[in-house]
């Protein structure tokens, strides 16, 4: 066992824990984030998706040791304070979710995307979300979602543009 | 309410609310209306927050009017939602049942998760798309009850006669205008005499305000931050996390195992052999490690070493099962289904056309997003007391477990706390005990509270799998065309002497009814491989049998097969008058002629291209899909659109009847597209997604959806939009193609996507 300080959601965690432990067991069992959710382990489902330094990473494949002083956002800190992200408010706008496991996984790829590419193609959300599996189906749904979602921070924009002038 | 208004309602009562992880917050509507969000305790947190959120409410008095619903003097009506939830869409249609007749607003609206007790809910257990239709008269019924007893009490206070007063609104109204609301009379209306069952009248179709509308899902807002919601989520004060590790071959006996090696390795708590009872749905042996974290338990799991006994274990190979099934083909079984008219006389005919084809469809697993896993809390009883068992378990048939509990714990009933968690995807992966009954057995052995995890690679080992199978079939057109006999030759699987789930041929199967000739036998192989429900049993794997060589009579006969199929389903007629599970042909050609006419059905394609018919009805659901495809010259394949024409009866939510008829499209097509479980010595060769793999986004097709909203009773859709699917998609490729496909998945094929 070994202490670690990480960062999780703006906050410092001290920690003592195995070096090797996935960050996912970490947030999951240690510190009880259990918004990040367990599919595969071996990252190839997406379940498990969280920010580290805003890059999306699968949290069950990174090590604890190697996040040590990163910026870790996980679907439990998206919202800004009391204000839903765009796309949690698209999500539930689009009813997105069927059984909804996936879905923090799906919306944290697509915030990710969001942030860097404000008004994404389908091909971009494509490549963004390819990663991310739906067991139910909901894809074009999530498809509609980002769409919406990024619609919506572009209003926002509008909106403080013209509050500000 | 425009959307920047609905998003500016849903931040202000979030913002009243700390986000905190021990906070569950629930959107409880957004019937084109605003939101309702309201903080209660999660069912894993109950008993330590259930004082507090006393105190919250202390100033206000909740009445309750019956099992159902609870209305409180500010005006929340709390309505229970009893079934379990994996993704069909249940926790928000049956309240929009109940809130319709009871006349409330949906805004006032918070839905819960009931407790488990049948002795008041009725049975809560669901699955075959059956929910909708087995509780719409009991959903019903308890909203027109409280209506009612609302009415009278309105009569009380106002001093009117009840034939003056309906509900709306949530709220008693007088012709006059003069109303009360449901909080004004709750403490009264619950006081007045509950309806007779029989007298209850309920309201007609075009005054519904909240059936048929789209209600975005109640537990959304909880999904989408992260809150705890499914049974993996489950977190109780001092609980420890294990593993279990059952043999390869399935059905194995421990020995030993290193488990003073596993002992030492770090956060593990424990480990220990557990002899079970050798029934695979209740407890198998197997290999348990308890420790501090589920990283602890799993990576002491890829350690283990274990002696297994596998004299007892499954044998089974598929190679073999493919070789003797297809020795097979053009033969008869042993066991007759079906005997009516004279097939052999029609195919003995030189005027008619006769063709006959074998068709073949794999083993495929659930892949349950959320892996099998169960929350148990053993507590041996002190001095004189009896034993106690607390579970949260993602089961869809969460009683189930009282069984195995009395028999293999000596525990009754009353002995065991259930809580129903939220599933994650399930497709009838969740009506089995065994994950229950480990967990229950680790409890108890380590005499605390478990959380017991499987891997994915044990979540694929350990399922039970929707069985393969094939049929040799064969049919005759005459000389105009027209279909006039069928044969099938069903090879099937048997356990113990009995079909496996989804192994049964139909004496009804399409088109045995609707013509003069056919004849059905089958074969049943004996296997040990655990089967179960998947998503439309039986159903998933005959509609590509039959709707597949039906398009290939057509062909044979130089015919459409539009103009074909509905030849064969002839004049409306109700084969079992009354019967919901009974073929309707009138309802059948309506959503045959629908579907073909939204995809433009007989419009000129591009080389390459296709659409492809398919009609099938299942769960009591009349369904029609053409699916729009392109082949290359390398096989690889597009699914552009697929157009659904749906029968149900009237669509209670219909945002959830859209995802279902949308989820089920693109769950068949990932199905067809490149699923496959195989199976050597007894032992299951694929592991992970790896290996095993969904449909990803961009190879997601559309799905236009059409609903004929017929006035027969509304029925479930869980399952039934998923079997014309892959016939469809097999249509379509031979339209585009010339290349009939017989065998699924479609990777084996040769096609990519």
């Amino acid at each position: 066992m070994s202490e670690f300080r990480i960062n999780v959601n703006g906050e410092d965690h001290e920690i003592d824990v195995e070096a090797d432990m996935p960050l996912l067991w970490v947030l999951r069992d240690v510190l009880g984030l259990i918004g990040t959710k367990f599919g595969c382990g071996i990252a190839l489902c997406g379940a498990c998706t969280v920010h580290v330094d805003d890059v999306p990473m699968r949290s069950c494949s990174v090590r604890v040791a190697d996040v040590v002083g990163q910026s870790i956002r996980t679907i439990e800190g998206l919202a800004e304070n009391t204000h839903l992200h765009p796309l949690q408010q698209a999500w539930i706008e689009h009813d997105v979710a069927q059984c909804g496991y996936c879905q923090s996984g799906q919306i944290m790829s697509a915030a990710a995307l969001l942030a860097r590419n404000p008004n994404p193609t389908d091909a971009d959300i494509d490549a963004a979300m390819v990663g991310n599996y739906c067991r139910c189906g909901t894809y074009n749904r999530i498809r509609k979602a980002i769409h919406g979602a990024a619609g919506l921070m572009t209003a926002q924009y509008v909106n403080a543009a013209e509050l500000n002038a | 309410m425009k959307q920047r208004d609905l998003i500016s309602s849903v931040e202000s009562a979030l913002g009243q609310l700390r986000l905190d992880r021990r906070s569950f917050l629930k959107i409880t509507g957004v019937a084109g209306g605003g939101f309702v969000i309201a903080s209660v305790c999660p069912a894993a947190l109950a008993a330590v927050s259930a004082a507090s959120e006393d105190a919250d409410e202390a100033l206000v008095v909740t009445s309750e009017l019956n099992a159902f619903i609870k209305v409180s003097s500010d005006g929340k009506i709390t309505i229970y939602s009893a079934n379990a939830e994996m993704g069909q869409g249940i926790k928000t249609a049956l309240p929009m049942i109940i809130a319709e007749e009871l006349g409330a607003r949906w805004e006032d609206v918070e839905v819960l998760q009931s407790p488990v007790d049948e002795s008041r809910f009725g049975r809560q257990g669901a699955g075959g798309s059956t929910t909708i239709p087995r509780t719409w008269n009991q959903m019903r019924r308890m909203g027109a009850s409280a209506r009612e007893m609302f009415i009278s009490a309105g009569a009380l206070v106002m001093e009117v006669s009840r034939e003056e007063l309906k509900t709306a609104d949530s709220k008693v109204t007088h012709g006059s205008g003069r109303y009360m609301t449901f909080g004004q009379l709750a403490t009264l209306a619950a006081k007045q005499e509950v309806p007779d069952p029989d007298t209850l009248t309920f309201k007609d179709r075009e005054d519904y305000t909240i059936i048929g509308t789209s209600i975005s899902g109640v537990d959304n807002l909880a999904i989408t931050t992260g809150l705890a919601l499914f049974g993996i989520d489950t977190r109780v004060p001092d609980m420890l996390y294990a593993a279990y590790h059952k043999c390869p071959a399935i059905g194995g006996r421990v020995n030993g195992a290193n488990l003073d090696e596993i002992k030492t390795m770090p956060g593990v708590v424990d480990a220990f052999l557990v002899k079970g009872n050798g029934n695979v749905r209740e407890l198998l042996d197997g290999v348990a490690i308890v420790g501090t974290t589920t990283y602890a338990v799993f990576n002491a799991k890829k350690n283990l070493e274990v002696d297994w006994d596998e004299s007892q274990a499954s044998k089974d190979s598929w190679t073999e099962i493919v070789s003797r099934a297809r020795s097979l083909a053009g033969s008869r079984g042993p066991d007759e289904v079906v005997d009516k008219g004279d097939v052999e006389k029609v195919f003995a005919d030189p005027d008619n056309t006769t063709l006959e084809a074998f068709y073949e469809y794999p083993f495929v697993a659930h892949l349950c997003m959320e892996p099998m896993n169960c929350t148990a809390h053993y507590r041996q009883g002190r001095a004189g007391e009896k034993d106690t068992l607390e579970l949260w378990v993602p089961s869809q048939s969460p009683t189930r477990i009282h069984a195995a509990a009395r028999s293999m714990f000596g525990l009754k009933p009353d002995q065991i706390t259930l809580h129903q968690m939220r599933l994650g995807g399930s497709f009838g992966r969740r009506t089995s005990s065994e994950y229950i009954c480990e967990a229950i057995e680790i409890s108890k052995r380590v005499n605390a509270p478990v959380k017991l995890t499987w891997t994915r690679e044990d979540d694929i080992h350990h399922d039970f799998f929707r069985v393969g199978g094939f049929q040799s079939v064969k049919g005759a057109v005459n000389s105009e065309g027209r279909l006039i006999a069928f044969e099938d030759h069903f090879i099937g699987m048997q356990t113990g002497g009995r079909a496996v789930s989804g192994s049964r041929f139909r004496a009804t199967e399409f088109p045995i009814e609707n013509i003069d000739n056919a004849y059905a036998s089958k074969t049943m192989f004996d296997i040990s491989t655990p089967c179960g429900p998947w998503r439309a049993p039986g159903s998933n794997t005959s509609a590509f049998v039959s709707q597949s060589f039906l398009a290939e009579m057509a062909h044979a006969a130089g015919r459409d097969y539009l103009e074909f199929l509905l030849e064969i389903v002839g004049e409306p007629r109700w084969f079992q008058e009354g019967n919901i599970r009974s073929l309707n042909t009138g309802r059948a050609a309506d959503v045959i002629r629908l579907a073909a006419e939204k995809a433009g059905w007989g419009r000129e394609m591009p080389n390459g291209s296709g659409l492809g018919l398919a009609f099938y009805f299942c769960h009591a659901a009349h369904i029609a899909e053409v699916a729009e495809v392109s082949v290359d010259a390398d096989k690889k394949l597009t699914v552009h659109k697929v157009t659904v024409a749906v029968d149900v009866g009237p669509i209670i939510n219909m945002s959830g009847a859209l995802s279902q008829v949308e989820g089920a499209v693109i769950d068949g097509f990932s199905t067809m597209m490149a699923q496959k479980i195989t199976m050597e010595n007894g032992r299951i060769e694929q592991s992970n997604f790896h290996d095993y793999q969904v449909l990803r986004i961009p190879d997601s097709p559309r799905v236009d959806i059409h609903f004929i909203q017929s006035d027969f009773s509304p029925t479930g859709l869980g399952e039934p939009a998923l079997p014309p699917l892959a016939p469809a998609v097999g249509n379509a490729i031979f339209a585009a193609t010339g290349h009939r496909v017989r065998k699924m998945p479609l990777s084996e094929e040769g096609y990519t996507i």
